[in-house]
């Protein structure tokens, strides 16, 4: 009892400054993400799932093996694994304290996402140009769904990363934005990961 | 360009039938007296500041009961309004169409938008004062959460008016809901509807678990905690996982209809059977998302009223773990007669008839929690003991239909209908009632009268068994789900008759709910204790209403029950410990963002639903906008001082 009202009246003190109960609700969004990412894995799952099933039903259209262009999906993988890798660097120079490398590694993680992005549409493009589109075949269809999920994730997670680049130029780094860049960071290791299920399981496993 | 008009308005506005035009006269009515009552009493600022714009968790609770109840309305009226067609042989009262929109509504509307709101209220009503929490963890998600279902529901409701309602039954099979069979908009407000508000309950399940982990008052261990928490706590794990096969399950089938894909088409490869094991992935773990919080509001109910601890508190626990897993191994359940080979079908008959074990466990601990305790008979206790015997009932046909063989005899017949309204009307539905008048003194400050309640009970209880007793003979008799109208040589007509005659008493009894209502506000009994029942948990120890911090003083628990331990303790004159000193509340603001972002959704929706982008793209950058806006926002919490808590409580206290 005593530990306990010792700790309340420390995080009243410390609560006119704006830290001791931030320090609760920062870790506790921290929780909620990772239940979001539960949720979105299991998004994932079901897409894939779907995606297993229709796999081999081309309905007599193009079939994968035929249309995949592996040069680009390698290079869209090493981008993106190297946007990890750079988002990992953002999240050390935060924990250095040192704001500019933060949104200079954010920024650098941007312009791979972006890349990433490009690179993708670029396929599409070729993909829909070589009669392949979302309403041939069923392939097709999980296809698009699948991939273009993921790459709706990516480009959110852009539009987030610069927010959180604005916000960081003006708050600098504190209880709040640190756990906005943790979350960040987390979200796109999250969409790596899945990326690497996609790689092999829809590209590899299909032109094997 | 008249003609043009004429034409749009033809497509647009649903017409031809007397009792549509009979809504449309009551929607036009009922919109032009709120807006003339609210202006004339100048109260849209007040709309706006204390209820549009809250993120209390306890006025959220409040929307939401008040939503669902008008739901359960028009959940009710579909409901009678099928009855009547089928009172009779060969009627004429509703048209086939009609028909299959009304029974497709209904089902829709009592699930999602009347049980799973029901369940959210009581979550936000009371989950954070049970575990002596100021707050849920994410107040602006949880207003969030809220606006959601209020819009999705939205969306789906006027869909009887505009456009036309969805007619493919609740889950949408396809390739009856593709765009080939089912070209109309009904099957994307059904689409639309159901995703925004899914999104919103999806968030909710977060908010929940990490409320119930994190933000317990000191001392109390999870396995100190009240069995409601825990029901809540095992409901929300399994809308976290459940949920998202819903979303993505609707976001397939709204790019089969509207990007042309292939998922579930029967051309170009496509699978209908998918959607079908899709749906019930999600499907069949949400009845269970439903039932589990009523467990937990029966174990909080019998030993309040049985004036006994909980018997067998772990093994309860234990149970409602056990289900939340079990549920996501028995979706095959519902398509066993579709051909997906022998040993699925035992697998899933058999994992469905194991979640039979851990639901007896928990009867027998409501029995043993009766057995020689001081019974007393208020309303709360009253659905209580009526739900038993419906429930016991309820799941041994359940574990009729989970026999694999017996199934092709029960499958799609009338004793299918039976069984589930069974277990959904005798458990959740009798559960959220019990939970209403049980918690409602602590919410509103005064008691509903108990004299109209018990009225209410007997009607929805002798309704109950009037209605569906009789649909397991039909089903029996091999009357099958769906049908609009039989033939007099088919030999139904009577147990039809009875049936229809107990859907009425059962919406006797919601009428007698409402006076109830009306009437305990008009004649307030009030709580003025804060401890109506003479409970055992943490929300009976604040004022009742409870102020908008909850707790003045987060309270120390030490055991299981502990506000009963305590009364104990100082009826055998243990002097409580003095209460530490008051300091600054922290509390969130308020905030218009949910409010505004949800509608946003609902322009999205409506514009996909009719195929207009001009409406679409507005509405998504809109909810960009909100997004962005509160990311940039940092200003959003205050302190309550520690004079106004003193004033407040004084005040709350001062009636004792």
């Amino acid at each position: 009892m005593a530990s306990a009202r010792k700790h309340s009246s420390a995080s009243a003190v410390e609560a006119h400054h704006g830290h001791g109960e931030h320090h609760d609700l920062e870790s506790m969004r921290v929780m909620g993400f990772w239940l979001f990412l539960i949720t979105d894995c299991i998004m994932f799952g079901s897409l894939f799932a779907t995606y297993a099933v229709l796999s081999g039903s081309f309905a007599g259209g193009p079939t994968a093996a035929e249309l995949f262009e592996m040069p680009g999906v390698i290079a869209e993988t090493f981008i993106l694994l190297t946007s990890s890798f750079t988002s990992g660097l953002a999240v050390l120079s935060m924990h250095r304290g040192n704001v500019k490398g933060l949104i200079g590694w954010l920024a650098v993680t941007v312009l791979l996402g972006a890349s990433f992005i490009t690179l993708e549409i670029t396929e599409f493009v070729h993909l829909v140009h070589e009669g392949a589109s979302i309403s041939t075949s069923a392939h097709w269809s999980a296809f698009f769904t699948l991939v273009g999920a993921h790459g709706l994730h990516v480009t959110i997670g852009l539009v987030w990363m610069i927010a959180i680049m604005l916000q960081l130029r003006k708050h600098g780094i504190n209880s709040v934005t640190r756990r906005k860049v943790t979350i960040t960071s987390l979200y796109w290791h999250f969409l790596d990961v899945v990326w690497i299920f996609v790689f092999t399981i829809v590209y590899l496993l299909e032109v094997m | 360009m008249w003609d043009n008009i004429k034409e749009f308005a033809s497509e647009f506005f649903v017409t031809g039938d007397p009792l549509i035009y009979g809504a449309d006269v009551a929607i036009g009515l009922s919109i032009v007296a709120i807006v003339f009552v609210m202006t004339y009493f100048k109260k849209w600022t007040w709309l706006w500041r204390e209820w549009l714009t809250t993120v209390d968790h306890k006025r959220i609770g409040i929307m939401y009961v008040i939503a669902s109840l008008l739901m359960l309305f028009r959940g009710g009226v579909d409901a009678l309004l099928m009855r009547t067609q089928l009172a009779m042989p060969e009627l004429e009262f509703l048209s086939p169409e009609h028909y299959n929109g009304i029974f497709t509504t209904h089902g829709v509307i009592m699930i999602l938008f009347m049980a799973m709101p029901l369940m959210f209220g009581l979550f936000n009503l009371v989950v954070p004062l049970q575990i002596g929490a100021r707050d849920v963890a994410f107040p602006f998600l949880n207003s969030l959460s809220f606006w959601l279902f209020f819009w999705g529901a939205m969306l789906f409701n006027v869909s009887f008016v505009i456009g036309g309602s969805p007619d493919t039954g609740w889950l949408a099979y396809p390739p009856l809901s593709g765009i080939q069979f089912s070209p109309g908009v009904g099957q994307d407000f059904y689409i639309w509807g159901i995703q925004i508000s899914g999104i919103g309950s999806l968030m909710t399940g977060i908010n929940f678990i990490v409320t119930i982990l994190k933000m317990r008052a000191p001392g109390m261990k999870l396995m100190k905690m009240p069995m409601f928490s825990w029901s809540v706590l095992s409901s929300s794990l399994t809308i976290i996982l459940a949920f998202p096969i819903l979303t993505i399950t609707l976001a397939l089938l709204f790019i089969d209809r509207y990007l042309g894909a292939h998922f579930f088409t029967l051309d170009g490869g496509g699978n209908p059977m998918m959607y079908i094991n899709l749906i019930w992935m999600w499907g069949h773990p949400e009845v269970y998302i439903v039932i589990l919080p009523a467990f937990g509001i029966f174990s909080e109910i019998v030993a309040t009223f049985s004036k006994k601890r909980l018997f067998g508190y772990k093994s309860m626990v234990f149970a409602l773990m056990a289900i939340s897993v079990t549920s996501f191994f028995t979706w095959a359940h519902h398509f066993f007669t579709m051909g997906s080979g022998a040993n699925v079908n035992v697998f899933f008959a058999i994992s469905t008839m194991i979640i039979a074990i851990p639901t007896g466990v928990k009867v027998f601990n409501w029995l043993f929690t009766m057995f020689r305790g001081k019974i007393t008979i208020k309303t709360p206790m009253l659905w209580t003991i009526g739900f038993i015997p419906c429930f016991v009932v309820g799941g041994m046909t359940g574990v009729m239909l989970s026999v694999a063989p017996a199934d092709f005899q029960f499958h799609n017949s009338y004793f299918l209908i039976a069984h589930f309204h069974q277990v959904l009307i005798g458990g959740v539905a009798f559960g959220y009632f019990a939970a209403l008048s049980y918690w409602w003194p602590k919410v509103f400050g005064f008691k509903l009268n108990e004299r109209l309640g018990k009225w209410a009970f007997w009607m929805w209880g002798i309704g109950f068994y009037v209605c569906f007793m009789p649909q397991y003979v039909l089903g029996l008799m091999g009357m099958t789900r769906r049908v609009n109208t039989y033939s007099w040589d088919s030999g139904w007509w009577e147990l039809n008759l009875v049936s229809t005659i107990g859907g009425f008493l059962m919406g006797i009894g919601f009428l007698f709910q409402v006076w109830q209502i009306l009437h305990s506000i008009k004649h307030m009994e009030r709580d003025t204790t804060g401890d109506p029942w003479d409970g055992r948990t943490l929300e009976w120890t604040i004022p009742s209403p409870a102020p908008a911090y909850n707790f003045a003083v987060i309270p120390h628990v030490n055991e299981r029950d502990s506000f009963w331990e305590e009364k104990q303790r100082r009826e055998r004159g243990l002097v409580p410990d003095p209460q530490p000193e008051l300091e600054p509340i922290h509390m969130p603001k308020n905030s218009g963002i949910p409010f505004i972002k949800s509608f946003c959704w609902f322009v999205v929706g409506f514009g996909f639903v009719f195929d207009w982008l001009w409406m679409s793209i507005p509405g998504v950058i809109g909810i960009i906008a909100c997004m962005l806006a509160h990311s940039f926002n940092y200003k959003t919490d205050y302190y309550i001082p520690v004079e106004e808590i003193k004033r407040t409580e004084a005040a709350a206290r001062g009636s004792i």
